[in-house]
């Protein structure tokens, strides 16, 4: 037992390690942030002088408020679709066995293992072949066919632990299939859905390869982004930039804060 | 335990010599009912349908495309393989050669990264590890090119790291933006989350008995490592490389967006032949080639990994 602890020398470079990695991964953002705070229109470091101007702009711009609608509804639609169909999913993934059922796992996987880029052309190709204009609503397709997959592995990994003799034990008991649906398998299963809807949410949010090739007219915040990096540079770019990213994190440490209170509350029932 | 598993083994025996008996009888129909009557493949139907019509479809759709005459758009006319002549003629292996050639050096860049890292995580700092996670997470949810954006004011000339390596050390490194390292931190950056919970899941694999027991018979900490934690580890380390790899081998928006035109990605050929060029043969024949090298590669690893246990009982 003993021959396997860290030694402490290990254990800080190990820290130094993190602490780099965290660094890496967070400068770019800290960088976005620095810019949408600086007066002047382009940013330079370090930063002369600081003002809030940019945001002001931001929450009064309509074409931004036109853009966070259209990012809201299809990051919403995608997410109880994708929930919905995810459960079904998983269940069959890791819930039941059936016949066909290693194959059903790989095909189901292969999405997420597609460049996302070549997917949207290939979709883009695809409605324009069926005579289907493009718009929010063939965003909210192309992104299933890249999130259903990933939501579905998220709810797997609950559906796993889940122990199927708990259900008999409730029909042997003489509950309803709708009771035993109701009271046994969606709470137990509760956490993975949770986390499932999280992601889809969260990944629609920030998609951008997909939605660049399939939103036709209308506009997602990351496409919006993408064209004024690429055109003309605007210090709303790092202002939005910033709004996302922040509000991404808040929805996070939302939903962990419900997920710990939620198990201590339930804790404390058993307890009591 | 061993008796379980034979009368298991006898049970699931029994229950195949039932099936060839029905089978004999039945037609193909009822073999079909029969198939879909399982529950497993009832609830798989949906999610299924939807991947046929939003997957398989516009796949295949790609694969007819790319076997049109150049520059057409109707798939009703002769069919020819001029595209793929064309690509092989043309100088689009050197986009192919970039892409593959970065998606290595990233795929091996991330594992030196994140085996210490997933280590860390699983082995060493136990509870702390959850909110580690989190941190790690959060990243992946702003978008791409949001985070890129990031790259661009930390290395662009007079950005944070030119800016702050002349106020403090006096050293000009403004050259670093549009360049390939550049195009390979980028790639580095975005896909690390993609090779970290892989690992993280694999390393988890391991049980802590099984290296106790090895530290107890003398293993030194290589052989520990060399021996049992990275065979064991293998499958999540496996589908973190395969992940990375593919998503890198496609990427479109790092190296436009890091690389300027310092390079062409295969992904940004496919993309201007789709788009700027109007030649839709010629995109999709790209994209066909591109899904065939990387679909080959992720069958072959697929294949070998049992995805069960993977994700079940680790």
């Amino acid at each position: 037992m003993g021959a396997l602890t860290t030694s402490p020398l290990m254990k800080r470079l190990l820290a130094v390690w993190i602490g780099a990695i965290l660094v890496f991964l967070y400068l770019p953002m800290a960088a976005i942030a620095l810019a949408s705070f600086s007066r002047q229109r382009y940013f330079r470091f370090p930063v002369p002088r600081f003002d809030t101007r940019w945001y002001e702009d931001a929450f009064t711009s309509l074409s931004v408020r036109d853009l966070l609608w259209t990012s809201l509804t299809v990051a919403a639609i995608v997410t109880v679709i994708s929930v919905v169909l995810a459960f079904l999913g998983a269940l069959a993934f890791a819930r039941y066995d059936w016949k066909g059922r290693t194959i059903y796992q790989k095909l189901l996987l292969l999405p997420i293992f597609f460049p996302q880029a070549v997917l949207g052309l290939a979709l883009l190709l695809w409605y324009s072949a069926l005579g289907i204009p493009t718009s929010w609503m063939t965003a909210v397709f192309a992104h299933l066919v890249w999130i259903l997959p990933i939501a579905t592995l998220v709810i797997s990994i609950q559906v796993y632990g889940f122990n199927p003799a708990w259900e008999e034990a409730a029909y042997d008991l003489g509950a309803t299939r709708w009771q035993v649906f109701r009271e046994v398998t969606l709470p137990v299963l509760w956490p993975g859905i949770f986390s499932g809807a999280l992601f889809s949410f969260l990944l629609s949010w920030g998609n951008f390869p997909l939605s660049l090739y399939t939103t036709g007219a209308d506009s997602t915040i990351p496409e919006w982004l993408y064209a004024k990096m690429v055109s003309g540079y605007t210090p709303l770019v790092p202002t939005l930039g910033t709004l996302t990213t922040v509000g991404a994190a808040l929805l996070l440490l939302g939903a962990y804060a419900t997920i710990m209170l939620v198990r201590r509350a339930r804790r404390a029932e058993d307890g009591g | 335990m061993s008796l379980e598993t034979d009368v298991r083994a006898l049970e699931s025996e029994l229950e195949d010599a039932d099936h060839t008996r029905r089978r004999q009888r039945s037609s193909l129909w009822t073999e079909l009912g029969d198939w879909l009557r399982q529950p497993g493949a009832l609830l798989a139907a949906p999610p299924m349908l939807l991947l046929a019509l939003g997957f398989l479809g516009p796949l295949l759709l790609v694969a007819a495309f790319s076997l049109i005459p150049p520059k057409t758009f109707d798939l009703g006319g002769a069919w020819t393989i001029r595209n793929y002549v064309d690509i092989v003629t043309e100088s689009y292996w050197i986009s192919f050669a970039w892409s593959f050639a970065l998606a290595t050096v990233t795929v091996i860049l991330l594992m030196l990264i994140c085996y210490p890292l997933a280590y860390a995580m699983t082995k060493v700092f136990g509870r702390a590890a959850n909110i580690l996670t989190l941190l790690l997470v959060i990243p992946l949810f702003v978008s791409e090119n949001i985070r890129l954006f990031g790259w661009v004011l930390s290395l662009v000339k007079g950005g944070v790291l030119p800016g702050a390596a002349e106020l403090w050390l006096g050293l000009d490194i403004s050259g670093l933006l549009y360049t390939v390292p550049a195009i390979v931190l980028g790639l580095v950056y975005v896909y690390l989350p993609f090779m970290l919970f892989p690992m993280v899941l694999g390393l988890s694999m391991v049980p802590d008995r099984l290296r106790e027991a090895a530290v107890d018979l003398g293993a030194s900490r290589w052989q520990l490592f060399r021996e049992i934690e990275l065979p064991l580890a293998m499958p999540g380390i496996l589908i973190g490389c395969l992940l990375t790899f593919i998503l890198a081998l496609g990427s479109l928006a790092e190296s436009k967006i890091l690389g300027g035109s310092a390079i062409v990605m295969i992904a940004d050929d496919i993309e201007s032949a789709f788009t700027f060029a109007q030649n839709w043969p010629k995109g999709a024949a790209l994209s066909v080639l591109l899904i065939v090298l990387a679909g080959g590669l992720v069958f072959a690893v697929l294949s070998r990994l049992d995805l069960d246990k993977i994700l079940g009982r680790g």
